[in-house]
């Protein structure tokens, strides 16, 4: 395989997701819409919050951080599962696959687009967080950096893990790609510290990389230090999610080459 | 790469679903610059057979080969070579024809990209349907443009499944004869599966004729007929349909 050819076919799938996106501009609203709407509700929140309770108060912003990373985790997912589909409703898979694009080239590009996805989305509500709150997330400096890289790739591993299903199931599984990330926003501890929760669910917590996330994060807001021991066990585990993700992916193919299923894709 | 005189070479191919064969142990050969069709009635296995031969499915047994590759094993090595056509495979509607041909023709690592593009639309009169959207163009231009992607790469193996199905005659007429003028330009070989008699008697040296899964026919277009004791391909295709595999 000759790896300059390799990447001139992820960026001809970006192109492609591309000029999707700058043609459609409910497809462009719709990337800043959830995120923007998010962070005024948790602003507004913040700010009641912080006249009650002492937690808040210490750390301005501190929900309004939260729930902006959180959507860093729900974009990263959204933006691979998503743009997947779109070659499902528009039943070019097997015009794809009959091209010598390769399965793992059609993921890198699926992960490009949602780092752009992402990128775009976040960033814009984070700059009006700015303007309406006057919270700045970059203030958290490098270790912001940090956050964003394992929340991306724990994103990027849940929604290869939906693309996995919807490729075995067709696209009744669909629904899963929007539903998925919120079973894990209780044990991810998103708006408050993992020791809220009882002991048997910080165990189930504790194997989630965004939860050592949003640790460090509040470890960030509250006491100026970066917890490297967080940041190592999320990057880790992240590993693990990723090989995981890419392997389900994987298998995924070959049981819909085994099965027909790449000429069958549609609704 | 060593010289082969067949194209396209299909050694007991089979496909089964559980218990379902819906190939059964067929074998044939397409010739360098030839031109078969595999013909047959619903479910007789014409789309499964394009799809094996395309890398889309993977055969329970058998052997395929194309331009000399081993299609199960490294079939990345023929796929730059190949293309393939179906108005069952659609591309991104919401793309304009000029940014389908695009990101397909990056995708095939056309060299000189804008040149090929251009030379496509002229050929098949795209240029006033280029900025746009392919979901909004007319069943025929559809058909056009899908055309034009299968030939970027100028295949030498170019497979097609019902590639005038559901044209008017004039536009199906058209599609006929620039896929002549291709073959005779290029020497390229072409598979076609078809329900369409008139243009496998015009456009195929040499039929397959599949029922079931299998193989009940293969010759000439005209030679088959005379076999069945019939006039015309039409007629020889009908009473072999009609005829219990028992």
């Amino acid at each position: 395989m000759n790896p300059l050819h390799s990447l001139n076919r992820i960026y001809a799938l970006m192109m492609r997701y591309l000029y999707l996106l700058r043609g459609s501009w409910p497809r462009l609203l719709e990337l800043t819409y959830w995120p923007t709407v998010q962070m005024i509700l948790w602003g507004l929140i913040n700010q009641f919050l912080a006249g009650q309770s002492a937690w808040v108060a210490q750390a301005a912003g501190i929900l309004i951080g939260a729930v902006l990373l959180w959507d860093v985790l729900y974009r990263a997912q959204l933006g691979v599962s998503v743009v997947f589909f779109e070659e499902m409703y528009s039943r070019n898979l097997g015009q794809l696959f009959v091209s010598p694009l390769r399965p793992l080239e059609l993921a890198a590009a699926l992960l490009t687009v949602s780092l752009l996805r992402t990128t775009i989305g976040v960033g814009a509500a984070a700059i009006l967080a700015i303007v309406l709150y006057h919270y700045s997330i970059f203030a958290m400096g490098l270790p912001l950096l940090a956050f964003f890289a394992n929340l991306l790739v724990m994103g990027w591993s849940i929604g290869l893990m939906v693309v996995a299903l919807v490729l075995r199931y067709g696209l009744g599984a669909e629904g899963l790609a929007w539903a998925v990330i919120f079973a894990l926003a209780p044990f991810s501890g998103v708006y408050y510290p993992l020791s809220v929760l009882p002991e048997w669910l910080r165990a189930i917590a504790l194997a989630l990389p965004s939860s050592h996330v949003f640790e460090g994060m509040r470890a960030v807001a509250r006491e100026h230090v970066f917890l490297l021991d967080s940041f190592w066990t999320a990057a880790a585990l992240n590993v693990v999610y990723l090989a995981t993700g890419l392997a389900l992916y994987l298998v995924a193919f070959h049981t819909a080459r085994q099965r027909g299923l790449l000429l069958q894709m549609g609704e | 790469m060593p010289s082969v005189k067949s194209a396209i070479e299909v050694r007991n191919l089979s496909k089964r679903y559980g218990q379902v064969a819906a190939v059964d142990n067929i074998s044939f050969e397409v010739p360098k610059g030839g031109s078969c069709a595999l013909l047959g009635g619903n479910g007789a296995g014409k789309t499964t057979t394009l799809a094996m031969l395309l890398g889309l499915l993977s055969p329970t047994s058998g052997a395929i080969r194309v331009l000399g590759v081993d299609m199960v094993r490294n079939r990345y090595a023929a796929l730059p070579r190949m293309n393939f056509t179906s108005p069952y495979v659609d591309l991104p509607h919401r793309l304009t024809v000029e940014q389908n041909l695009d990101v397909y023709a990056r995708l095939y690592g056309i060299r000189h990209r804008a040149r090929q593009l251009q030379r496509l639309a002229e050929t098949f009169d795209l240029k006033l349907l280029w900025r746009r959207h392919y979901g909004s163009l007319s069943a025929g231009q559809r058909t056009r443009v899908a055309l034009a992607k299968a030939l970027l790469n100028d295949p030498e193996v170019l497979l097609m499944d019902e590639p005038t199905a559901s044209l008017d005659p004039a536009s199906a007429d058209t599609i006929r004869s620039w896929l002549e003028e291709y073959q005779q330009r290029t020497g390229a070989t072409m598979l076609l599966a078809s329900h369409n008699m008139q243009e496998v008697e015009r456009l195929c040296d040499q039929v397959v004729m599949l029922k079931q899964g299998r193989i009940v026919g293969r010759d000439t277009p005209a030679t088959l007929a005379r076999k069945y004791g019939r006039e015309t391909l039409e007629q020889a295709f009908i009473h072999i349909a009609r005829q219990s595999m028992d």
